[in-house]
């Protein structure tokens, strides 16, 4: 048992955001979030790193609310990737990584071995090591995200929660990110936005829409054709990939080929 | 791999404190010598041992006040004020996520001002009010004047600085209106050169008042070094880090407001130190706040004094409002800092 949300509801400003949601990830597993623009992603997964507070429901870690875990003890437990956060500050690689020793260090403790250790793992884990030096703004999208994702191994989590980590990325990154997320071992949630990454890359999913839990279970049970053309309002045809993992393939209009049509 | 020393170095650590510290008592010394009245290093030494420790080197009455009860409390007062700001410059950069952040441009001094002279004027809270209150009630409400301004906008982080230009002019025109209003043409004229910033009138007692909200402002501060680095990439990557981002924000806002309302009410408004400084300090030591905080109180403190000496010196027989001497540097400084700051297309 690691991260669970029981009955978890949210809203702002008087609209339901997060509706009743109730999920588990298993540890050392991935678990996708997928869902449309707007069904409530970023906004789980908020409520999950208690970023934001339920409105009912519980959010347990082995058994406890967060909302009672201080939010420095969570930090070393728990780790947040978000989307493309950018910063204007002159930072080098390094200088990101070390954030993450944040929850661990008191206000005037000295940077130790023990930092520097973790450090030094985590960029070697996201194959950021030569890249020690380098400055911030002078990294790909690609290597911005895996620095994150290095900052967030430098918590020594046990959960690892990444909201569409993928974004924005080009195809090749992409893959690359969802393979090291994989390779880590950490238990992870991860917001995805490509039915076909989900299915590639994560143990379980989770479907929402509209706030509300759709459906979850192995991407076999949950990534079915009728409950794509529910949820995302489009037809598809599921195969099956070359890895033995689901295929989704989009079907559209024939006539918008026009004469160019084969 | 690593080229960070694990071990802090301290004998390096402890060399640059003490270069830094000579670096302050050589500024205070040039300010102490330099003026109308010229006075030799010597002297000015010899009096401050008479004023201190009761020496009775030979000094004559007029140059032991002028050095002991006019430039050296002046001089201390203009460092003290230089650190407090250009710490709040640096604190407010790095909550906003704004490199144009500081308390002049956020409309931090003008409220100051404000309350300052509501109270000095209108006589506003009757005697359970000092000149020091009110400054600190008006920065209050100008920071959440602002907040209230730039929450509404949407938040983002460009959208505080429009809201502070809008709280500024606000809190300049109730000065204004005030003060051509209200106030006898004396009174008027002592407050407009207040407002641009003046060390003239600053004796002994502001600055045993300054001493301990600069230092102490500076031990929060310091404690929230780490914090304040883990908001490099916003309030919910330093939450998600473990800061606890709402308490972090009341407690270093609030020591900001402090700090810029008492340095306010003895000197005035002076624009500019807060923007400066903490760039000129990132250039040097990199943005860890925990060399960062120190570095901008030093280079602030001499800078102000620097400046003040320059006021003093710059047009003969005459003094420029300190403002007018950091506005000279600062303006400049801030349209670099603006070219600089531009996103990438």
């Amino acid at each position: 048992m690691t991260l669970s949300a029981r009955d978890v509801s949210w809203g702002a400003s008087g609209r339901m955001i997060v509706g009743g949601v109730t999920l588990e990830a298993a540890p050392g597993k991935i678990l996708g979030l997928i869902g449309p623009n707007g069904s409530g992603k970023s906004s789980l997964l908020r409520l999950l790193c208690r970023l934001r507070k339920v409105s009912s429901g519980v959010v347990e870690l082995d058994g406890r609310d967060i909302g009672e875990v201080s939010r420095r003890e969570l930090a070393r437990r728990l780790a947040f990737v978000e989307q493309q956060a950018t910063t204007e500050i002159q930072l080098s690689v390094c200088d990101v990584v070390r954030l993450g020793r944040t929850p661990h260090r008191g206000a005037l403790a000295s940077w130790n071995a023990a930092d520097e250790q973790a450090v030094d793992a985590a960029l070697a884990r996201v194959g950021m090591s030569e890249r020690h030096d380098q400055h911030w703004h002078t990294l790909s999208g690609g290597e911005r995200q895996r620095v994150h994702i290095a900052r967030a191994l430098a918590q020594t989590p046990s959960e690892l929660i990444l909201d569409e980590p993928t974004n924005h990325l080009d195809i090749q990154h992409q893959l690359s990110i969802l393979t090291l997320v994989r390779r880590l071992g950490v238990t992870c949630i991860v917001a995805l936005h490509d039915l076909n990454l989900a299915a590639l890359f994560c143990d379980e999913i989770a479907l929402l829409h509209e706030g509300r839990l759709v459906a979850s279970g192995t991407p076999e049970t949950v990534l079915t054709e009728e409950t794509i053309k529910r949820v995302f309002g489009v037809a598809v045809r599921i195969g099956a990939s070359a890895s033995g993992r689901r295929h989704i393939e989009y079907l559209v209009d024939p006539d918008c080929y026009g004469d160019a049509a084969p | 791999m690593s080229h960070h020393p694990v071990q802090p170095n301290w004998p390096a650590r402890i060399g640059i404190a003490l270069a830094a510290l000579a670096a302050l008592v050589f500024a205070i010394a040039l300010a102490v010598t330099i003026g109308e009245m010229r006075i030799p290093l010597a002297t000015a030494f010899q009096a401050l041992g008479n004023g201190l420790f009761d020496l009775g080197y030979p000094v004559s009455a007029i140059q032991q006040g002028v050095i002991f009860d006019y430039r050296l409390s002046r001089a201390l007062l203009a460092g003290l004020c230089g650190g407090a700001l250009a710490l709040s410059g640096a604190i407010l950069q790095a909550l906003l996520r704004n490199p144009l952040a500081e308390p002049y441009i956020l409309g931090i001094s003008a409220g100051a001002s404000t309350g300052a002279v509501a109270v000095m004027i209108l006589g506003f809270g009757g005697a359970a009010l000092t000149v020091s209150g009110g400054a600190f009630l008006g920065s209050v409400a100008a920071l959440l004047i602002v907040a209230l301004l730039a929450a509404g906008a949407g938040g983002a982080s460009d959208r505080v600085i429009l809201a502070g230009v809008a709280g500024s002019q606000l809190f300049n025109a109730a000065t204004a209106t005030i003060v051509t209003t209200l106030a006898s043409a004396e009174q008027a004229r002592g407050v407009m050169f207040w407002l641009l910033g003046n060390f003239g009138g600053v004796r002994w007692p502001d600055v045993f008042v300054a001493t301990p909200v600069a230092l102490a402002g500076f031990a929060i501060c310091m404690l929230h070094a780490k914090a304040l680095d883990a908001f490099a990439f916003g309030a919910d990557a330093a939450a998600s880090l473990g800061v606890a981002v709402t308490r972090v924000r009341i407690v270093l806002f609030a020591v900001t407001a402090v700090m810029t309302a008492t340095m306010v009410s003895i000197v005035g408004t002076i624009g500019f130190v807060g923007l400066v400084i903490p760039h000129a300090a990132r250039f040097l030591v990199g943005p860890g706040h925990a060399r960062l905080l120190p570095v901008c109180l030093v280079i602030g403190a001499i800078f102000m004094i620097l400046a003040d000496i320059l006021s003093r010196i710059l047009v003969p027989q005459q003094i420029l409002p300190i403002g007018v001497v950091t506005a000279l540097v600062g303006a400049p400084a801030f349209a670099i800092i603006l070219y600089r700051a531009r996103r990438p297309a």
